[in-house]
């Protein structure tokens, strides 16, 4: 069964929204459940630092073996960091997808937003 | 939702299910594309120690009778008569224009000819030959149905393999068989052959014995139970042709490479005027290797272009798992298809720019 931390949000895409220490910032990479639905990522292509991004804007792309998916941005904001370590290591995005795999982290345009997304109940409902 | 009422199971079904493997309908089976280790895990596994792949779902046919050979000739383009027994060749089964029905392998016995096809187009390639036999003293049968193949391929399949068969392993050349027993079950065909590259036995069997060789031969740690994601990369490394995607019915074998299939003084063949046709006018494309510089994932059906004209699209690509660079195969025209020439790729509205380089793309393997 497909991993669903219960303190994340989700969206129907397969993305997930983490809070960080700064309630304006939120880290931002793909579930579980799509790390293993993709298969071996093989690449990740990311967005610049600064980036500004709308509501279910395409913010990257990630190419598996099998398939290549685009990456929809969960939230409205601007990127304000990028992990640079999918470069060099995308296996990252499947071995652990809420830690060391995770993509953007984006300043939100306006907190509430976060209402619009999904619960791990909800999204583990989804994915079910 | 895939509706998957009407395909076709191997006698590995349950086991494949059991080890986690992800399951996907594929040539009207189903079948593994990959085990939990992964596709990248599973390729590398098989160019470094073994990886066992389930193919039951390939086509068998056999031909037996005093016209088999003068059959077999007269539908594919290689010389089966040139074949000594105890030996295989690839060939291809063709339309009379020249292009694919199929590629497939073409084993000599004692007393007959044994046919192996792509699942994918069985039927097809039935409907294609069967008609044609009634001219031949021959007899043809579909054994499809009872026959199991398991293929063990890596640079270690032979040390993995030797202990538990009668067979005598080393003196098999590369693209030869035999006939011996495997983990106690007996008339396995064992065949140095495979679609990896890699040293490696293809073993064709009763399925109703199928699960005691896969547990035997997986009990050894060196072998990883690898699935069809990691066979197509690794045919890919290795430049063979994939029907589907490098050949089918709109090309012919001299423009996909395979000339060295076409035996056109052999005699009289399928396709064969249209060849001698071809090859009197000259080749206007031909099937290319390329790589890219870009960090880009070339996939089946991207657009290819030659400066602004469009030449068709990539018939296969990917990430090349052993030399971590982009790999794949197009058409080009003749003159833009030299070794080294440039040209272009559409990925997602972008073009890339890719180059022709030399086949295979992997040069280290291990196959004799």
């Amino acid at each position: 069964m497909a991993n669903v931390p219960a303190d994340l949000h989700y969206t129907p895409d397969h993305e997930y929204v983490k809070g960080t220490s700064d309630p304006n910032v939120v880290v931002i990479g793909i579930t579980d459940y799509a790390q293993d639905q993709l298969g071996d990522v093989v690449f990740v292509e990311l967005p610049r630092k600064g980036a500004t991004f709308g509501a279910h804007d395409v913010f990257g792309t990630i190419e598996a073996v099998k398939a290549v998916s685009e990456l929809y941005c969960p939230l409205a904001g601007e990127v304000v960091e990028v992990n640079d370590r999918l470069d060099g290591e995308p296996a990252l995005v499947n071995s652990d997808p809420y830690g060391n795999g995770w993509m953007i982290k984006l300043r939100l345009k306006s907190q509430a937003d976060l209402a619009s997304l999904l619960s791990a109940d909800a999204y583990a409902g989804h994915i079910g | 939702m895939t509706t998957e009422t009407n395909l076709k199971r191997t006698p590995l079904h349950d086991i494949h299910v059991a080890l986690g493997g992800k399951i996907v309908p594929f040539a009207g089976f189903e079948m593994p594309v990959q085990y939990p280790t992964g596709i990248t895990a599973e390729h590398k596994a098989v160019r470094e120690r073994a990886g066992l792949f389930d193919v039951s779902h390939m086509g068998e046919f056999i031909v037996r009778g005093p016209g088999a050979i003068d059959f077999v000739n007269s539908v594919t383009t290689n010389n089966a008569a040139a074949l000594a027994v105890g030996q295989v060749q690839y060939s291809s089964f063709l339309y009379d224009n020249g292009t694919f029905v199929d590629d497939c392998l073409v084993y000599r016995f004692a007393d007959h000819v044994m046919l192996v096809v792509n699942a994918s187009n069985a039927a097809k390639d039935w409907a294609h030959i069967q008609p044609k036999a009634a001219a031949f003293d021959c007899e043809l049968t579909d054994v499809s149905d009872q026959t199991a193949l398991l293929a063990l391929q890596g640079p270690m399949a032979q040390q993995v393999l030797q202990p538990f068969t009668d067979a005598t392993l080393d003196p098999i050349e590369y693209y030869h068989f035999t006939t011996g027993s495997v983990a106690g079950v007996p008339n396995v065909i064992v065949s140095r052959t495979g679609y990896t590259g890699e040293d490696g036995f293809e073993l064709y069997f009763d399925p109703t014995h199928a699960t005691t060789i896969w547990k035997a031969l997986t009990a050894d740690g060196r072998v990883t139970p690898a699935g069809l994601g990691a066979r197509d990369s690794l045919r890919l490394e290795m430049g063979m042709a994939l029907y589907g995607n490098d050949i089918d019915d709109t090309v012919t074998p001299l423009e996909a490479n395979l000339g060295w299939i076409v035996k056109l003084a052999k005699g009289d063949f399928t396709g064969r005027e249209a060849l001698v046709r071809q090859k009197a006018g000259g080749l206007t494309r031909k099937l290319v290797g390329f790589t890219s510089a870009e960090k880009v994932f070339p996939r089946h059906g991207y657009p290819v272009f030659v400066g602004d004209t469009p030449s068709g699209t990539v018939c296969s690509g990917t990430m090349s798992p052993t030399l971590n660079i982009p790999i794949g195969t197009c058409y080009l025209p003749v003159a833009s298809a030299a070794e080294g020439s440039k040209f272009e790729m559409e990925i997602r509205g972008k073009r890339v720019p890719a180059t022709v380089v030399k086949m295979p793309f992997y040069k280290n393997a291990s196959h004799r």
